[in-house]
């Protein structure tokens, strides 16, 4: 196996900075997701501004992936029409059942396309995924007033 | 008891195809027997045999292959009990797993709560007391944990010292004459630890509860002999022990099954059946509906065989050797703490850690890309790592095969992942 390939330095760096994280108000929707494999855990919450995605803000124990997937994640959406965002999901949960066969596009996907050696192996695919099954969610909640609750 | 002897791991190992596979350019170190064993090929063998040569469904066919597999599968069972200590046969009752031996138990007293005329040992009702400890695997808490909501009985538990050990001193308030079942884990499977289980045996016989072990870690690393422990019941499984998956083992003392409702019913567990009725046939048939695991008992039989001859008094002493090996070793690597007992004194060859701020998950694949196996995560065991403070662990176990070889491989694979993460 090539280590190098999935701990690529651009993850490392997330990882060991992440970007945005903390909880913070105000939000409208927030999710808690857990990967009962691992004990992997998010808390997010998002924070829409008309149609732009106003914050994204998360406290998460996990490993070096999903750690690393949510601090991309959050440059990703955050400022983002809520439509961008939407489209970048969908890319890069495509990337990740790609099981190696994909790339990635450096030019929407930007640092996330790092992840791409991430979706050859299958344990780990649930980590890359973790944050950004919790944004999905989040949001969901927040367009469905009085459901705030994970 | 029988005299010590080394086992020959390198004769063993020839036994296992298996730990010749490479992983990427390096032979295997496989450090995850407590998740599940390797099979030797005489297990394979017996199995292949069996189905190549006696294939057949049991019990009622009066064909030859019919009388043979009936014959394999009670022979089976006999071979079982003895290895166990059990005084008969017929108190081996085979399932699936220790998932489901311990659901059959825990079904036997909410099937029971349900019927008035139900053997009163079963019967449960809001105030009564089900005993597990805080280091169960989800095995065997779950069923209990659930049980408990569903008659209004109360679940406790035994707590953990900051050592790993069981709270003993607590053994008192915790049971009580209240308690009406006491089931708890012989061999922890994420801390290592081997419970003592004479006070709380004794304790359970004071205020008339019942009695019984996890044993999932400990029948295929131990010698255990449940007329010598004096419980009620264990719960073991197969794929532990050398055997393949999908065969467990529920001992039960005799009395115990003649009173238990069944848990699964359905073919081969009747006396008769009318559309209106039915009553149901002796143990242990009363408890293996449908086809059990034929050819997996067969694959069983020749695990025990194989583990009876290796001496079960010789793989403690090659296991606690190891297990002093690695708690020594493992503790030279920086960052490292041990979750559990860290001497190797009523403790087995498992060894569950953390490496200062690197996620378990993250350990286990630079241990992977290095071909060594642990396993990574919770264990099933979520209020252990609750208790400890820990999401997740590294969990390092090893068997009769495993060497010291392969221990310095660990050590040297966890200075690769400070590497990477550093």
């Amino acid at each position: 196996m090539n280590l190098d390939e999935l701990y690529q330095e651009v993850i490392l760096d997330h990882y060991k900075h992440p970007r945005g994280a903390g909880l913070r108000e105000p939000y409208e929707g927030e999710s808690h997701q857990v990967n009962p494999t691992c004990g992997d855990e998010i808390t997010l919450r998002v924070h829409v501004d008309g149609d732009t995605i106003g914050d994204v803000s998360y406290d998460n124990v996990g490993c070096s992936i999903s750690k690393a997937s949510a601090s991309v994640m959050y440059e990703l959406v955050n400022g983002a029409t809520v439509d961008d965002a939407l489209a970048r999901l969908a890319e890069f949960t495509e990337l990740m059942n790609s099981k190696g066969q994909a790339e990635g596009d450096e030019e929407t996907l930007e640092d996330a396309v790092a992840f791409a050696g991430v979706s050859k192996y299958p344990m780990r695919v649930k980590c890359a995924l973790l944050g950004w099954m919790a944004f999905k969610d989040a949001l969901v909640r927040a367009s469905t007033p009085g459901r705030t609750e994970a | 008891m029988e005299a010590v002897t080394k086992l020959d791991v390198e004769a063993i190992r020839a036994d296992f195809p298996i730990l010749q596979r490479r992983i990427g350019d390096r032979a295997i170190a496989y450090l995850d027997s407590a998740a599940t064993s390797q099979k030797p090929v005489q297990v394979v063998e017996a199995m292949r045999r069996f189905t190549e040569h006696s294939n057949a469904n049991i019990s009622r066919s009066v064909h030859t292959l019919g009388a043979e597999a009936t014959e394999a599968y009670e022979g089976a069972r006999a071979r079982v009990a003895a290895f166990i200590g059990a005084p008969s046969a017929n108190e081996v009752v085979f399932t699936k797993n220790s998932t489901e031996s311990i659901n059959l138990l825990a079904y036997a007293f909410q099937n029971a709560t349900l019927d008035p005329h139900a053997d009163p040992r079963f019967r449960l009702a809001p105030g009564d007391e089900i005993v597990v400890t805080e280091m169960e695997h989800h095995a065997n808490l779950i069923p209990w944990q659930q049980l408990a909501q569903r008659t209004g009985a109360t679940l406790k538990w035994i707590g953990i010292t900051d050592h790993g050990r069981l709270d003993l001193e607590s053994i008192p308030e915790v049971i009580t004459e209240r308690t009406r079942v006491v089931s708890f884990t012989h061999v922890a499977n994420l801390l290592g630890t081997v419970n003592p289980t004479s006070q709380i045996t004794a304790r359970a016989r004071e205020v008339g509860a019942l009695v019984g072990l996890d044993a999932s870690q400990s029948v295929p690393h131990i010698p255990v002999n449940v007329a010598e422990l004096g419980v009620d019941f264990i719960a073991f499984t197969g794929h532990k022990m050398l055997g393949p998956t999908g065969i467990g083992v529920l001992w039960a003392k005799a009395d115990l099954l003649d009173a238990m409702p069944p848990f699964l019913t359905g073919g081969s567990m009747i006396k008769t059946v009318t559309m209106e009725r039915t009553t149901f046939a002796d143990a242990p048939a009363k408890f293996e509906a449908g086809t059990p695991p034929i050819a997996e008992s067969v694959g069983l039989a020749a695990a025990v065989d194989y583990l009876d001859k290796l001496g079960m008094e010789n793989v403690r002493a090659h296991e606690k050797e190891l297990a002093g090996y690695m708690l020594e070793r493992l503790e030279t690597v920086d960052g490292l703490a041990i979750v559990g007992p860290r001497v190797p004194i009523g403790r087995s060859a498992t060894v569950s850690f953390t490496l200062d701020g690197v996620h378990p998950h993250d350990v286990g694949q630079v241990l992977d890309a290095e071909a060594v196996a642990v396993r990574v995560g919770h264990h099933c065991a979520k209020p252990t790592c609750d208790r400890f403070g820990v999401n997740a662990t590294t969990r390092a176990s090893a068997y009769v095969y495993n060497t010291h070889e392969e221990i310095d491989r660990l050590v040297e694979a966890l200075g690769k992942v400070r590497k990477v993460f550093g």
